[in-house]
Formats: structure tokens, sequence, C-alpha cells
């Protein structure tokens, strides 16, 4: 008891001695995070001017970092904001820039071309932007100018909507026992292919809403060894896109980390689906897509918002087939700007190299999510 | 505290059965049906307590040996096996006897499914049906059940079938046209209806057109049917695809007032398909 008080005693000594320190004598990052110093140094390289830039957004020192830029006159401070926030509602706008990364690409005695690689991170994990900057030489100083990406504006309108929209009912508690109740969504797995990555077991499927009503599906599977008894269960959890409409397709995509597809027997697979209300709006057109080989594989294209309502979340899932026309992998992006109607937004789904060379078509759904009503 | 009298009253029966197995028969009917009013006289003289122990209760009454009892209608509703005994000075008995349900059917659990089904599917729709008397016992004795499967344009199938211990059940394929089918289960006078929506089923002979508009293609399907004619339901997703060197296109579609339509980036040389779900409708190559 006493040594436990004279531990005590010395752990809230020390603490209050730490604290004391930090606030006396903060470090420069924490201090510019908190709002009470710059992380920039002098910009006597292209580099420095570069990761200064970073550093200013980083800590969302947004006028900082446009007095800093060689072509403000090109864009207001609240263009560039917007550039880097995104003027509607989507992943981007409660984001924060976690870390960033320098590349020089091209150097001489008065310019300067670097790439900057954002990691930002949203609530669905980390976002990955890129941006190559010309940095010029302004005395014995460097100043970037920031590569301007102006948003479409979407001109005031009002766009009619008549897409169909499903709501449910279900049996009532005053309902007397045998009443009928509203049938579950009848959904099938249409494709099933356990894989052997170097992280796991992967089990990559499809599955078929083959009903007329609107279903929320999602898939576990259950891995089964030699003697049918289970190594472990797990879920599609965001690899699927869990809204489907009629005869709508999604592919799913289940790890196992820790797993050997030698010591597996059979798999057993259980969808899940149930009623959900929904709407048939809003349609996104896929355009442009492209396999792109490696180094570097990926699958690239343009999302369209066919509709009047902004897209605050769209995830773009792609299936990934051989000659013959097996899964051999399914792969997700989400696209950290909002979709606004008629207006191409790019997406790049990374596809691992040792695949790519397999890989003779594909398919691709997106799943979306509005934060706002229509425009 | 229904459930306490029922157990007290259950380990009361045991107990009472054990007491009097040897005791005198107080007279009884043997049968009784559930609801009904019956008499009986009881043997003896003098005064006593007369106790009956059954489902879901008991029942003491103070009597007088050798006059009629008399228990109104309802006194015995739930079915099943009772037990009567009587304390008094003169003499102990017992007595036992069973309340059965009606013969005659009141009212039917009728469990039909499925609520949703695709037309023509054989064997798709069940019916299972349970028979109860006035006070919810279920109807032991066979009774002739009628199941009616009905379709909107008015043609019926019709099954028959007996109750066994209490229950009968059926199938029925659905049928080849979309609509709320009404599925009657019939017991005597009483009947029970459920609605069976039979929906179209996949999409067959998927057609589309394409022509020019604008800058873009318009890219059109036929009215989708299923292979029974039927509409298909707008919502229905309708999957356009456009392949182009080396590039596709695509964009989900769904269904609005019979057809899917939307306009796509014209592309020369472009192969264009159409699918719903796993059924794959025409291809068209666009060469202007």
């Amino acid at each position: 008891m006493r040594k436990g008080g004279v531990l005590a005693a010395v752990l809230f000594i020390a603490t209050v001695a730490l604290i004391m320190v930090g606030t006396i004598w903060p470090v420069p990052a924490a201090a510019a995070y908190a709002g009470a110093g710059s992380l920039s140094g002098s910009a006597s390289t292209p580099e420095a001017a570069a990761t200064n830039l970073g550093n200013e957004i980083r800590s969302q020192n947004w006028g900082k970092a446009y007095s800093g830029f060689a072509n403000k006159a090109q864009f207001t401070e609240p263009e560039f904001v917007h550039d880097l926030t995104g003027s509607y509602q989507s992943l981007r706008t409660n984001a924060t820039l976690n870390n960033f990364e320098v590349f020089p690409l091209h150097s001489d005695n008065n310019e300067a071309q670097v790439r900057m690689k954002f990691y930002w991170s949203t609530v669905v994990g980390t976002s990955v932007s890129t941006r190559d900057l010309q940095i010029v030489k302004s005395g014995d100083q460097w100043e970037p100018e920031w590569p301007i990406e102006k948003m479409a504006a979407v001109p005031p309108q009002v766009i009619p909507v008549n897409y169909l929209r499903w709501d449910v009912i279900y049996r009532g508690p005053g309902d007397d026992w045998g009443a009928q109740d509203v049938e579950e969504p009848h959904v099938r797995i249409i494709d099933m292919h356990p894989v052997e990555r170097a992280d796991g077991v992967v089990i990559l499927g499809e599955i078929l809403n083959e009903d007329v009503v609107p279903a929320y599906v999602s898939v576990n599977a259950t891995l089964l060894s030699k003697s049918q008894t289970p190594i472990a269960t797990e879920g599609s959890f965001d690899k699927i896109s869990h809204l489907l409409l009629p005869k709508q397709v999604t592919p799913f995509f289940i790890l196992f980390p820790g797993t050997s597809l030698s010591d597996v027997g059979s798999v057993r697979m259980t969808p899940f689906s149930t009623l959900i209300p929904a709407s048939a709006d809003p349609v996104i057109e896929v355009d442009n897509e492209r396999l792109n080989p490696a180094p570097d594989a990926s699958l690239t294209g343009q999302l369209i918002n066919q509709s009047g309502r902004a897209v605050s979340v769209a995830h773009v899932l792609g299936t990934f087939y051989n000659k013959s026309g097996q899964v051999v992998w399914v792969a997700d992006q989400y696209v950290d700007r909002a979709l606004l109607p008629q207006t191409p937004v790019q997406f790049n789904i990374h596809i691992p190299e040792d695949l790519a060379k397999n890989i003779s078509s594909q398919r691709t759904v997106v799943a979306s999510y509005s934060f706002e009503s229509a425009l | 505290m229904k459930l306490v009298m029922l157990l007290v009253a259950l380990f009361g029966l045991g107990s009472v059965q054990e007491a009097f197995s040897q005791g005198e028969s107080l007279g009884f009917p043997k049968t009784v049906q559930a609801g009904s009013a019956f008499s009986v006289q009881l043997l003896g003289s003098g005064e006593g307590t007369l106790y009956i122990v059954g489902p879901g209760g008991a029942l003491k009454r103070d009597v007088r040996f050798g006059e009629i009892w008399s228990f109104p209608a309802g006194s015995f509703s739930n079915a099943g096996h009772y037990v009567a005994f009587v304390t008094g000075s003169s003499s102990d008995g017992s007595s036992e006897f069973d309340v059965v349900p009606a013969s005659k059917a009141a009212d039917l659990s009728f469990l039909a499914k499925p609520s949703r089904l695709p037309v023509g599917l054989h064997n798709g729709i069940t019916g299972a049906i349970y028979v109860f008397d006035d006070y919810h016992n279920l109807i032991a004795v066979p009774l002739p059940i009628q199941f009616e499967l009905s379709n909107p344009s008015g043609s019926t199938q019709t099954r028959s079938a007996v109750t066994r211990y209490g229950s009968a059940w059926t199938e029925f394929d659905s049928t080849l046209q979309q609509g709320a089918d009404k599925f009657l289960a019939r017991a005597g006078d009483i009947s029970s209806l459920r609605v069976i929506r039979q929906v179209p089923g996949d999409p067959c002979e998927l057609k589309m057109s394409v022509a020019r508009s604008g800058e873009k293609l318009q890219l059109v399907t036929q009215p989708v049917r299923d292979c029974s004619g039927n509409a298909v339901p707008d919502g229905t997703i309708i999957t356009f695809t456009q392949t182009y060197h080396g590039a596709q296109s695509v964009v989900d579609v769904p269904l609005k007032r019979g057809i899917a339509e939307v306009q796509m980036p014209s592309h020369v040389g472009a192969t264009i398909s159409v699918a719903s779900g796993v059924v794959l409708g025409n291809q068209i190559q666009w060469e202007k």
C-alpha cells in the first residue's frame, strides 16, 4: 500500500514536470501544429520550398501557404483551399494531411520541378494524391507555383428527377402469428474463387441480387480444415457494394490474414441480404476505363454523375477476370472528391503487379453516398 | 401469473393422481367437449370439497354429496387431461376425464410462403394450415381443407387435403403471369387469405438500339420482358458496356417505364453490349 502511494506520487510529479517542460520549451513541430509557430524554414532549395508548403498545408495554415506561391495572382486563396478540400461535401472535406513526400524531378539554376505526394487521412482510410509543382527562384529564395485545378462549377438549375424509390413496411407487432411478412431479397453468389496471397487467403467472388427489390448484402466466409473444423470466419466489410438494386452484381473480397490455402479443405460461404429502402438514383457512368500494364499496373478511368444530385463519396470496385472469365482479383478505391452532375472525376485502382499479366478484362461498379440532397 | 398457475396446476395434477389413484370414481364423463356445459352427480352423502385440476388452472368447490352439480358452458375450455377429486367427511374419491377440442373449426393459422417469388417456379408456393376451435385448441381429428390459388386474371388452382393431427399443407407452382395472387385456405365455413406476389423472372431476349444524339450515342432498350412476356419491373438494373480501342465505358441504368436509356460517348469502331444480371442481350458494332 505504501509502495503504491509512493509510485503514484512519483508518476504524478513526473507527469506535471513533463507537461511543464513541453509547455515552456515545445518542439517546433508541436508548436506549429498548435498554431503558435511555423515549421517553415528557409526556402534556399526547391525541396525546402516544397517541404515548407507541405508543412503549411499539414497545419492548415492556408494563408501562409498561399502567400508563398509565385503564381498567386492566378487564383485566390479560397480557390486554393477548395482545390485541396473540395467545394462540396466529400471525403476530403474533413480530411487532414497526415504526411507528404517530395520527389525532385528536374532542376536548374532558376527553376525546378518536384512531385509532391500527399497522404490524406479520411474516414475510410488514407487517400493519396499527387501534384507536380514548378518551383521558381526569386532572389535567394525558391517559391512554388501551385498547379491549381479549378473545379467546374455547376450552374444553378432545377433538375427534375423521377427515379424509382423503394420503401419497406414490415409486419407489425400487432399482427397475428402466421401473418405474412415481406420476403427478404433473394441473392445468389455467382462466382467464388479462393487465392493465396502473401498476407493470407483471399476469397474473391461476385454476388447477384436476383430479386425485384433492393437488397443490403454482405458476405461472410468460413475456412474449414480438411477435417471440416472451422479455421477462421471473416466478412467482406467494405470490399463490396452493400446496396444492390434488382439484377445488380457486386464483387466481394474477403481476406483471412495469416492463413494458408494448403490448410483449407473447404470454404463455407454465407451470403446475407435484407430489405432496405433505396433509390435508383444516382446513375454513375464509368467512362474511358483502361487497364494499364505493369509497372504501376492499374485500372484508370473517370466517373461521370449522370444524375442531379452531388455524390459525396464514390466507392469504385473493380473485378478483374482472366481469359477464361474467372475472377482473379478484386480491388477498390474511394474517390475523395464530390461527383457533381456531368463532371468527370478520375479514379485509379492499383492492381498487384504479379496478377496484372493474367488480367484480360474487368468490370466496374460504383457505390455512392450523398451527404446532402439534390443541388 | 398464468405461468405460475399452470405450473402449480401441473404439479398438483401429478401429486393428486398419485394420492387418489386408488380412490372411488366420482362419475365424471370420460370426455367433455371444450367449452360445453355438463353436469355430474357426486355419489355419497354429506359435505366435502371438490377439486378439479387440469391444463391452465385448478378449480375448488364446496359440494354436497348426492346432488347434481352443473358446470356451465366455458367452464373447461382448455383441451387436455383433467383430474377431479373430493375430500369430505364420508368419502374421498377421484375421477379423470379429457376435455377434447370441438370438431368444428373456428380459427385457422395459415402460413403461406414465400410472399414474393418469380413466375413459373415449380412447387414454389407452400401453404401450411393449423386448425383451431373456438377456444384456440388445435383440432386433432381429421378435417377436410380446401386450398385455392387464384391470379388476378381469374384462373384458379385448387388442392384438397385432410388435416393430420391438426395441420395440413400443400404446394403450388407459381403461374406464368405476374401479379398479386390470392392464396386461400378453407376449413368448413372458415377461411384465411394470404397474398402471394408473383414477380417477373430474368429478362429475356434483351435488345437495345443505338442512335446518334449530337456528340453522343443514345442507347435505348426495347421494353424489357421476361420469358413469359411479363414486363420486368422498373428499377431493374440494365448494364450498357462500350468497348473501344483498349478502353471501356460502363453504366448501370435502372429501368424506367419499362425501358432503359442512356447517353454514352461516341467512339467509331466501338462494340456496345447490354446485359442485366447474368443475362446477356444483343451486341452492336458502332461504325458510323
